[in-house]
């Protein structure tokens, strides 16, 4: 059963400032609300919107920047990452800007946060009822690799004809003895709309499905918002004599000890010596505050990244 | 095609809109698409300071408040139509007001009696099936109807409503029409305070 929400409604007046609330004007923030409740009605669907430009670094997109700024409010908890990492310049950038702008507290916790905006990966912690996740999305469109005429896609789309995107997964095995794709690997959503789950390593797939989270894509300069609600068939495409798999490691977390996250490879020095650690920078280091240690533990690179998050907590403390 | 303003406006008597509407509609924004994402689920505009005129339920009143605008038709049913309930959405949304129900991106209704059949909305288009009306369909009340069984997206595994007022042949009508998925209507249902969101993948049994 689902639970009654528990949104508080906010009536008070705004502080004094000299731009608008969470940026975006009123009217863009209400065609983007429309198109948010339209994706979500119609699960994997690409909504087309009116994106504005937004003033953040490009390359960053603005697609989920104006997502959030559409959903946020002062009651919220707001998390940015980028390839995992919480203390990234964009993420750390992106953080600041809403800090700012919408009132809103930030965190590196994934479990206090209310938003989660994301660019290349979906935190290990599980997601929970009540938390939405915002992901950045250059490319919407799944079949665009195989069809460049949007014209072609959005038939594709409307009529269900996805032969061709099974066709050309099943060349690359064939050619490859594996699915080539690592990251964007297309999803069929409630078995109706193939979408493209944003460049996150195929390795999150899986957490997409059945969410208790609600899901949403935005892709600015594509102008495209596409939702998955919490609790929706979410299948990662595959075939019977080829299954779907996610990566695995045969390392552990360098520094964490972790089997189970997504890990990045370091190189440590010109001789080649490297080591692999979470890319998930929080849950590394809330399971090395919990006393599970890895092979490097200890390493100067963890020193390192303790010592940048202290830092920056700092400097955050004091800019409120 | 626009409704021509049959009532002139009398300032005197206008109820206020949003006192706060950047702060107002964030958080009515998030109690609509809670509920457009957990459907069969309700939410509450109970905190919400706003008395709307007679005739408009405070929910339904809240959603278009917060979603309507200068780009969205509007569409209400007769009982609605030069109302004070019109002149209030009129001012405070700047939505042109449509009596053709197919071009309609929100349409208000109050009695379900003298509402067109649901066909005759826009039901959207094979690849933009997006362009559909969003329905407000006012009851008396969320609870103590019939009970009606929810499955679908947004739902863990099910979810049990009772809107009052809604006959089977409602149902049945809307069944209908968005067996044709992706097509289709999504509706809100709201009585005072509270709405419940049914969008067009909710699979219903009653
Ligand atoms: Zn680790």
């Amino acid at each position: 059963m689902n639970e009654i929400s528990e949104i508080k409604i906010d009536n008070k007046p705004p502080q004094e400032r000299y731009y608008t609330y969470a940026y975006l004007d009123e009217q863009t923030k209400r065609m983007i609300r429309r198109a948010i409740l339209k994706a979500l009605s119609i699960p994997g669907y690409q909504v087309p919107f009116g994106s504005r430009e937004m003033p953040l670094p490009y390359g960053w997109g603005t697609g989920g920047i104006q997502l959030t700024a559409a959903i946020i409010g002062p009651n919220d908890v707001y998390k940015c990452i980028d390839q995992g990492a919480d203390d990234t310049t964009n993420a750390v950038s992106i953080r600041r800007f809403f800090a700012t702008v919408a009132d809103v507290a930030t965190t590196e916790d994934t479990a206090k946060a209310t938003i989660i905006q994301s660019r290349h990966r979906i935190p290990e912690r599980p997601l929970q009822s009540g938390q939405i996740m915002v992901l950045q999305v250059p490319q919407p469109e799944p079949l665009r690799s195989l069809e460049p005429r949007e014209t072609e896609t959005r038939a594709m789309h409307a009529y269900e004809e996805y032969g061709l995107q099974y066709v050309s997964l099943y060349e690359n095995i064939s050619a490859y003895g594996r699915i080539a794709a690592t990251a964007g690997y297309p999803v069929m959503i409630d078995e109706r709309y193939l979408m493209s789950p944003s460049p996150i390593p195929k390795f999150d797939n899986p957490k997409l499905d059945m969410s208790p989270a609600i899901l949403l894509f935005g892709a600015g300069r594509e102008k495209r918002i596409y939702a998955v609600p919490p609790y929706t068939k979410v299948r990662s495409l595959d075939f019977e004599d080829y299954p779907f798999e996610t990566q695995t490691w045969d390392e552990v977390c360098a520094l964490c000890g972790s089997d189970t996250s997504y890990l990045d490879e370091v190189v440590l020095d010109d001789q080649g010596n490297h080591m692999f650690v979470c890319s998930d920078s929080h849950f590394c280091a809330e399971r090395r505050e919990n006393g599970h240690l890895g092979p490097l533990a200890g390493h100067s690179l963890a020193q390192k990244s303790d010592d940048s998050n202290a830092n920056r907590v700092l400097q955050e403390g004091i800019a409120k | 095609m626009n409704a021509a303003a049959a009532t002139p406006l009398d300032l005197s008597t206008l109820l206020p809109g949003f006192s706060e509407p950047a702060r107002q509609s964030q958080s009515c924004f998030r109690l609509i698409m809670d509920a457009t994402a957990l459907p069969g689920s309700i939410s509450d505009f109970a905190d919400l300071c706003l008395t709307p005129p007679q005739g408009i339920d405070k929910a339904a009143a809240a959603c278009l408040l917060t979603l309507a605008d200068a780009d969205t038709n509007l569409w209400l049913d007769p009982a609605l139509r030069n109302s004070e309930s019109e002149n209030w959405l009129r001012f405070h949304t700047g939505a042109p007001i449509t009596t053709e129900a197919n071009t309609a991106t929100f349409a208000l209704i109050s009695s379900i009696e003298s509402a067109p059949n649901f066909g005759e909305f826009n039901q959207g288009d094979a690849k933009y099936p997006d362009r559909s009306t969003t329905i407000l369909v006012m009851v008396s009340s969320l609870s103590g109807g019939t009970h009606l069984t929810l499955r679908g997206p947004g739902i863990n595994d099910e979810i049990v409503i009772a809107p009052r007022g809604l006959s089977e042949k409602f149902w049945r009508e809307r069944d209908e029409l968005v067996a044709h998925f992706q097509f289709g209507i999504d509706l809100i249902l709201s009585a005072g305070s509270q709405l419940v969101s049914i969008p067009r993948t909710t699979r219903i049994t009653y």
